[in-house]
């Protein structure tokens, strides 16, 4: 066990919501509460690489009074990668949650166990 | 000298039928191998509804969550495997949280040189006073560039599944009785918020190098504006200004007009992205080069694909 538990907590945090989140994925059987816990998952991430990036007593990374001295700004690449995750969940909730109203519309159910029982009785 | 054999000594020989056989003139098999035609073999219908009937007593006997133990056992199991294995795995990721450096510290190994080299000299290369933008529209213009494919991608996919060209009545009927019609509350907000929205969105673009925000944040807010002006005033209204031709023109040309400007310097040796725009004086709305109409189109792809979105989930037409 190392010793940054406490000083890492944001960090922490963002892994039990990572974990609640995967949870979710696993236990729900419900297709539409299976993505809101990928969401969770995708925003577990967003966090940690948040925490990731900063840098205490120092400021947002845009430049004010003409000040361009490393040590007055947090990193800005986790900022950057942040943004490219939030649109790719984006997109992927949206494919999820089209292809979920397509098999609603076939079988007339959520459930995934039922969905995936008719499947087999059918004999697909 | 060979010895000439006599000819039905030679029809005895190998040799001799398998020329035969080679020409054609004989089939060995005939009139020696007792042949008849096949019979098609006619199960009786009754006895393939026997067997289906069978088939479906076994899979419903197999599948009966409710009576079949080894179904309720298997369910039983996969919980508590489920549930163990994502104790195991948070325990494994508290103790990796645990073993990493502080939060907070300027020492820490993700702040090397590369941000010092982005924070130092951002400004002078990109003429972008937020940093992340310039990071994002100029060293790494690709990387947002691959991100506006996605979300086009992720459109198309949405298109395809949900799209329905059949305008069937019927269908239409439906949606249009679940939809408010003509909501006084909802409308009278939406006069006032949907301008002051899509204000704010535009805002919020063209500031994008200069405070928070930018082409991903700011279209999806003028996304938001034209949802909200949707479903206060209907699809008629939002039919006279955008329809799949609007969605796919916009997206088009936004899309090729970042492309073009970003990939030309592969025509040009790909040694440099450099634009031979001015940048013009930090701080400036008109300053920073390509970043403020990367930033544009962007905006557009971005406010254009949540719309479709919307109307891809509502309706399955625009």
């Amino acid at each position: 066990m190392g010793v940054n538990l406490v000083a890492n907590y944001g960090e922490a945090v963002a892994m039990i919501l990572f974990v609640i989140g995967f949870m979710n994925l696993l236990l729900q059987k419900n297709l539409i509460k299976k993505i809101i816990g990928l969401n969770i998952m995708d925003s577990a991430v967003y966090l940690f690489l948040a925490e990731k990036g900063y840098i205490s007593s120092r400021t947002v990374p845009i430049v004010v009074n003409g000040i361009q001295d490393v040590e007055a700004y947090i990193n800005p690449i986790p900022s950057g990668l942040v943004l490219t995750g939030i649109v790719v969940s984006v997109s992927v909730s949206a494919l999820m949650l089209s292809l979920t109203i397509r098999l609603y519309r076939r079988y007339h159910t959520l459930d995934l166990d039922e969905i995936s029982m008719r499947l087999r009785k059918e004999g697909l | 000298m060979s010895k000439l054999r006599p000819q039905k000594e030679y029809e005895k020989t190998g040799a001799f039928r398998f020329f035969r056989w080679l020409s054609g003139s004989k089939d060995p098999y005939v009139g020696e191998v007792e042949m008849k035609p096949q019979e098609e073999t006619i199960i009786p219908e009754s006895t393939i509804l026997e067997r289906m009937n069978e088939k479906r007593m076994m899979r419903d006997k197999i599948y009966d969550a409710e009576n079949n133990k080894k179904l309720r056992l298997f369910h039983k199991i996969y919980i508590a495997s489920a549930i163990l294995f994502s104790f195991v795995l948070a325990g494994l990721l508290l103790y990796t949280v645990s073993c990493l450096p502080p939060v907070g510290n300027s020492a820490n190994p993700a702040n090397n040189e590369v941000p010092e080299r982005y924070i130092e000299s951002g400004l002078q290369e990109t003429g972008a006073v937020n940093i992340v933008t310039g990071m994002i529209l100029d060293y790494r213009a690709f990387d947002t560039f691959g991100e506006s494919n996605v979300l086009f991608i992720a459109t198309v996919t949405v298109l395809i599944l949900l799209h329905n060209k059949k305008k069937s009545a019927k269908e239409e009927e439906n949606d249009r009785i679940y939809e408010p019609k003509n909501d006084a509350i909802l409308q009278a907000c939406a006069k006032v918020l949907v301008p002051v929205i899509i204000m704010f969105g535009i805002y919020i673009i063209l500031n994008g190098h200069l405070s928070p925000g930018g082409g991903f944040s700011g279209g999806a807010i003028i996304g938001a504006g034209l949802i909200l002006y949707l479903n206060a005033f209907g699809f008629k209204k939002t039919e006279r200004m955008f329809t799949e031709k609007t969605y796919k023109a916009i997206c088009f040309a936004a899309l090729t007009f970042y492309c073009v400007a970003k990939s030309y310097s592969f025509y040009t040796g790909a040694n440099h992205l450099d634009s031979h725009i001015p940048l013009g004086k930090a701080g400036h709305i008109l300053s920073s080069g390509l970043i403020l109409p990367l930033n544009i189109c962007v905006g557009l792809v971005v406010a254009c694909t949540m719309y479709t979105f919307y109307v891809m989930f509502r309706k399955g037409d625009f």
